[in-house]
């Protein structure tokens, strides 16, 4: 039973018994299932196969999709004016799509050079059109990572004078403000800053959807691959775009499989089915310590794991009582025990590798401490509160161990499990006491973290700003929200950097966010894959540097 | 199914006009279309009721309120329920039961895509209940209190008590994990995806059809345990309920008459017993085969299996209303039916029911 | 429990309950009773359902002296470890709690869940049941129409979708299989209750006067009670699994609760390294199912003569 690798020819049908077909495979199977079915062996040399929780899908649309395996899919299948190099993630975005660009005097233009040579997958080429559709596109269909690009002025109305491209190798931007370049570069590498091929796109549009429904489930990029097939909660494959002009990536296809459980898909790695497993718990990764021919490779990620306490609770408005919880959290505990060697403690909002990111710890578990802070604030007999967490195994370990140490200083918590939407839904309307969360960055700028954890202008009910972390917890913070507006307009980065250090100090110290931890994938493969790269804290995986 | 509207109005009383069996039928045709009106109502007022907003589930966590108000209007969620209602009951009847907001895609095309899954699985564990449960329900009824009595009823109660998903638990880390015996969850290898063109989205027939073994025997590797799980509670069902029929009928007179005529034992417990139980092991069979159809659920998550149940119950999970709605109705509607064909059968062809 | 030779003990009382000719209708009853209990008790596994179920209702009952740990307490320096480590009878699971512990207690919520469905599903059923089979007619259209659409839903999917809109926990869940639980018991009161209506006594008692609240409650009910015990006896062992299945979901007891579908789930993370995680709970949840199903089979085999052994 060797897997095969591409079908090279087509069956003929032979019509003459196909019951006497069906009757003999019946016997086969009965005399097979008696013996023993034996699973493949490895999976071909030119195909890359990954087991991996990927039923976050929604779509391919880059001006749309926004989960953590549509990023995966973008990233390989459109290329973006500045991009991030696999090989050397820690430099930064680079020339991708535009080899050049130039800021005005004033800041508030950036004009782009295009860079020759590349292709679609459908055969036509690169220009500054085609980007000044994608971005122009991403802006008026407004979907929800839209704010990525509307931060900077541009909306649907002014799109067309904003996002211009006077010829084919030139596009210019004319933002609203003078904002630090690197925010704005930082921007367009994310997702939604993909450029999609405006001929094949409006060739394909139905009702003014600019293509969206049909991006959905197709690809029109000119990354090294594109969309062969989806089927969702199954798989997707990606295969090579045969227009690529770069180095022809080795993995001429990628398989990647939807598999939910941790265990089966290490299973699945330890008997050759897959060549990368990517959703393996702690337990299972170190099931695999044993296993010879498998390495674990680790990689800090951008997401954060935290929770938030609702300011319009009185009591935990109370910064002592605050206090007394960060230091009740059992932050080595938890990180060596069943988060082991998948967070790391992390204490401040911005996640480590990202510009102005610190290491500093100020809080460890210490009962004493905690209960003295909760005397001080007047609750020496401790409370009730209740905490939301979303139904995953490893945030309802992380609320058991929050409520067992919580209740050794007199907080008696009850926790509340519901689906993603029903715990996100009780934290949008404000309603909840504590909220267990995670989250990772929408792109590779600080301020994407300092923007939402920092950052709250109006905190009234009415102001409606679901999106920004500070505002569901209802905590206003009008001196904090200026130095977050005041950072993303510095130039100078490395005095922008210190801008973050110091927010991020004073965050620790005074904000209803106990940030804990931060993520590091941990993925599993074969021993012959090299160069898998999952993209670290800034961006998403790539396929085409990988060998085996 | 009432006989209260026998009352064929006016003064034509012999040959009334419309016959007998066509009045039965437009009866009948109306309780079912009243059941899946229930059926569609209790569906749809569950998920309007969620405490749940559905809007959030197509944005998601970072959307403006503006992203917000706009999704809220497309949805038509500004309309009152009761014409909400309507117009899903309307688009149901046009065969569009709305779009996914997990896949993206027009539920009814999932629903043809994960369908012939759960078909392939609940049709092969039916097929191996019958198979091993009929024969031994007799034996179990013929040579009753013997040793394959007691492991008829052995069989019965372990597999009413027994957690399916503990079983599919510890079946895929003994076979799967342990022996390597068989293959893992799914339905199919990935080398062998789409190899075979989809025909009948029976994965199994499909590559019967275009003669590919290997596709079949990867395909068959991967059904076996579910299969073998399912048919397992099947069995233990069927032979039950084969059981008690048997004896019933090895009981009656006519049994007893056949044998004081001297007939070989075999004659008469499979040519005359057997044969007349016939008809009710087929209502038997065709209710642990809905049984099996809508109970797969659990089932179906621990072996990520494709099909309808593991698709409602993810979609449930992510408030995908649209999805589930039409899962269960379409479920539900498979239910009905097979309710109705074993209730006509059995009305039909039972000496007794006459 | 399963011998009983006359000289056992009071044989007064024994000789009493097995007379022939019982002296009061109280004694009769008694007798018919005792008759059956002895009937059940005669078959072997049978009385190993009982003893079973006794077991874990006594382990349940006394769950907080048979604990050797907190079942909550959590010790992550000592967790997964295997069964019978440092005094752990069947290890720990992943936060380092007592699995043993965890599972005494969680006899508790499963008892809970299943005399409270035990109570309101034939309840309800009662209640729609004798409702249209005494008034016939469109109520009784309306009612077992309701009945049948009821019927016609996958039921664990109906009973999630219960949950998902009332929220997870045991209360919900409980609702919830019962919401889907009752058709089968209305479907037989009204089944009773059709032969009952038109019976003599009950038109006696219309003529007195009484309502048809008071005939329902006071001379319906009891006599469709006894039908729907059995079957309620029979069902038990399908309310375990399904609300096993809805904790294994997560939707069923919330945590830190140790109800055994949700431990199940939660070992299922560890099942390639730590197999009594997951296993440990689910012979618990086999155990108590099968049980119930050996003295349901006991029970029908005692009350339906056709079943009846040799």
């Amino acid at each position: 039973m060797r897997p095969r690798n591409f079908r090279e020819t087509t069956m003929t049908r032979h019509t003459p018994s196909r019951t006497m077909r069906i009757g003999a495979a019946l016997l086969t199977a009965a005399l097979l299932s008696s013996t023993a079915l034996t699973a493949q062996a490895e999976t071909p040399p030119n195909m890359l196969v990954i087991a991996q929780r990927i039923d976050d899908i929604k779509t391919m649309d880059p001006a749309e999709s926004f989960e953590f395996t549509g990023a995966d899919i973008s990233r390989n299948v459109y290329e973006a004016l500045v991009d991030f190099d696999p090989m050397d993630l820690d430099a930064g975005f680079q020339p991708a799509l535009a080899e050049s660009w130039e800021v005005s005097e004033d800041g508030t233009q950036i004009t782009f050079t295009m860079a020759d040579g590349h292709v679609f997958a459908s055969g036509n080429p690169v220009t500054a059109k085609d980007a000044e559709f994608s971005l122009r596109r991403a802006v008026m269909l407004n979907k929800t990572p839209s704010f990525i690009l509307t931060q900077f002025g541009f909306t649907p109305e002014n799109a067309e004078e904003t996002i211009v491209a006077p010829d084919e190798k030139t596009l210019v931007l004319k933002l609203d403000k003078a904002y630090a370049v690197s925010f704005v570069l930082n921007c367009l590498a994310a997702t939604i800053g993909g450029i999609v091929d405006m001929e094949t796109v409006m060739a394909n549009e139905v009702d003014g959807d600019m293509g969206n429904a049909w991006l959905r489930d197709n690809t029109a990029g000119s990354g090294p691959y594109k969309l062969a097939s989806w089927k969702p909660d199954e798989s997707y494959t990606l295969d090579l775009n045969p227009e690529y002009p770069g180095d022809a990536p080795a993995m001429k296809r990628v398989i990647v499989q939807h598999i939910q459980e941790s265990a089966t898909q290490r299973l699945q790695l330890e008997r050759g089915d897959v060549d990368i497993a990517r959703n393996l718990s702690p337990e299972d990764v170190a099931g695999l310590e044993s296993v010879d021919s498998v390495k674990v490779v680790d990689e800090l990620r951008g997401r954060l794991m935290y929770w938030s306490a609702n300011q319009k609770n009185e009591m935990l408005s109370n910064p002592k009582v605050l206090e007394a919880m960060k230091f009740a959290t059992d932050y080595t505990g938890m990180q060596d025990s069943f988060l082991k060697g998948q967070y790391i403690n992390h204490q401040a909002f911005l996640p480590k590798t990202f510009m102005g990111a610190i290491d500093d710890l100020p809080y460890s578990f210490d009962i004493e401490k905690a209960k003295a802070l909760l005397a001080e604030a007047g609750y020496p007999e401790g409370f009730d509160i209740t905490i939301n967490v979303r139904d995953a195994q490893d945030r309802i370990d992380i609320g058991q161990s929050l409520q067992n140490t919580w209740g050794q200083i007199g907080i008696n918590v009850e926790m509340i499990v519901g689906t993603g939407a029903q715990t996100l839904d009780t934290y949008r309307a404000r309603e909840h006491d504590i909220y267990l969360g995670a989250w990772g960055p929408d792109y590779p700028d600080p301020n994407t973290n300092a923007g939402t954890f920092a950052y709250n202008p109006d905190n009234s009910d009415e102001a409606g700003a679901t999106g920004l972390l500070a505002w569901r917890n209802a905590w206003a913070l009008p001196d904090m929200s200026n130095e977050t507006l005041a950072a993303v307009v510095e130039q100078d980065s490395e005095k922008r950097a210190e801008m973050y250090r110091e927010l991020q100090r004073e965050h620790m110290a005074t904000s209803p966010f106990g940030i804990m931890f931060q993520q590091i994938e941990q993925n599993a493969m074969q021993d012959g894959v090299e160069h898998f790269v999952a993209g670290g804290a800034t961006t998403a995986v790539s396929y085409w540097v990988v060998t085996k | 199914m009432t006989q209260a509207t026998t009352n064929t109005g006016g003064g034509r009383a012999a040959s009334s006009f419309p016959p007998n069996w066509l009045k039965k039928f437009v009866s009948l045709a109306f309780t079912v279309a009243i059941t899946l009106l229930g059926l569609l109502f209790v569906t749809f007022m569950i998920g309007r009721v969620m405490p749940i907003d559905p809007v959030l589930a197509v944005i998601g966590e970072r959307a403006s309120q503006a992203q917000y108000d706009q999704v809220y209007l497309e949805l038509g969620l500004d309309k009152p329920l009761i014409v909400q209602f309507g117009i899903y009951v309307g688009d149901v009847l046009q065969g569009d039961f709305g779009t996914s907001i997990r896949t993206g895609k027009p539920v009814a095309e999932d629903i043809a895509r994960v369908f012939p899954a759960t078909l392939e699985l609940a049709t092969l564990g039916t097929l191996l209940g019958v198979v091993l449960g009929v024969p031994l329900g007799v034996l179990a009824a013929v040579y009753r209190g013997s040793w394959i009595d007691q492991l008829s009823r052995l069989i019965g109660l372990v597999g009413y008590s027994m957690p399916i998903f503990w079983l599919g638990l510890m079946g895929l880390l003994i076979f799967y994990g342990i022996l390597g015996w068989v293959a893992g969850p799914g339905r199919l290898g990935v080398f062998y995806e789409g190899l075979v063109p989809t025909r009948t989205g029976l994965l199994l027939v499909d590559a019967l059809i275009e003669g590919d073994w290997d596709v079949f025997k990867d395909a068959l590797s991967h059904i076996v345990l579910p299969a073998c799980l399912l048919g397992y509670f099947s069995l233990a069902y069927i032979s039950r309920m084969t059981r008690s029929f048997m004896l019933e009928q090895l009981n009656s007179e006519y049994v007893i008459t056949a044998r004081v005529k001297g007939l070989s034992e075999w004659h008469v417990v499979w040519r005359h017993a057997f044969r007349n139980i016939a008809i009710q092991l087929i209502t038997v069979i065709a209710l642990a085969y809905a049984n099996l159809l809508e109970g797969s659920v659990l089932t179906e998550i621990i072996f990520a299996w494709p099909g309808i149940g593991s698709y409602i119950t993810t979609s449930l999970l992510a408030n995908d209303m649209a999805s589930v709605l039409g899962g269960t109705v379409v479920i539900g509607t498979i239910f009905v039916c097979i309710n109705i064909f074993s209730d006509l059968l059995y009305r039909f062809f039972d000496p007794r029911a006459k | 429990m399963t011998s009983h030779t006359p000289t056992d003990a009071k044989p007064g009382l024994k000789a009493w309950l097995l007379s022939d000719t019982p002296q009061s209708r109280g004694q009769a009853r008694a007798a018919a009773w005792y008759q059956g209990w002895l009937k059940l008790t005669s078959n072997k596994l049978t009385s190993l359902g009982l003893i079973v179920l006794t077991l874990l209702v006594l382990a349940a009952i006394f769950a907080p002296l048979l604990a050797t740990d907190n079942p909550f307490v959590q010790d992550l320096g000592a967790r997964l470890k295997p069964p019978g480590w440092e005094g752990h009878i069947f290890g720990t699971d992943s936060l380092g709690r007592d699995i043993y512990s965890r599972l005494l207690y969680g006899a508790r919520i499963s008892i809970y869940i299943v005399l409270l469905v035990a109570l309101v599903a034939p309840l309800l059923g009662l209640i729609i049941g004798t409702t249209a089979g005494y008034f016939g007619g469109w109520v009784d259209t309306v009612l077992m129409r309701i009945t049948d659409i009821f019927l016609a839903f996958p039921r664990l999917i109906l009973a999630l979708a219960f949950v998902a809109a009332l929220g997870a926990g045991i209360e919900n869940a409980v609702l919830a299989i019962s919401l889907t639980a009752w058709p089968p018991y209305a479907r037989i009161a009204r089944a009773e209750t059709l032969t009952i209506r038109n019976s003599d006594f009950i038109h006696a008692i219309r003529l007195q006067g009484a309502g048809p609240l008071r005939i329902i409650t006071r001379h319906v009910w009891p006599l469709c009670i006894s039908s729907l015990v059995i079957r309620v006896t029979l069902d038990m062992a399908g309310i375990i699994l399904t609300a096993a299945g809805l904790g294994f979901l997560g939707l069923g007891a919330q945590p830190p609760s140790p109800e055994w579908g949700a431990m199940i789930s939660e070992g299922r993370k560890y099942i390639l390294d730590y197999w009594w995680v997951a296993t440990i709970p689910g012979l618990a949840i086999f155990a108590i199912s099968l049980a119930f199903n050996l003295i349901g089979d006991g029970l029908r085999d005692v009350l339906d003569p056709k079943e009846a052994g040799k």
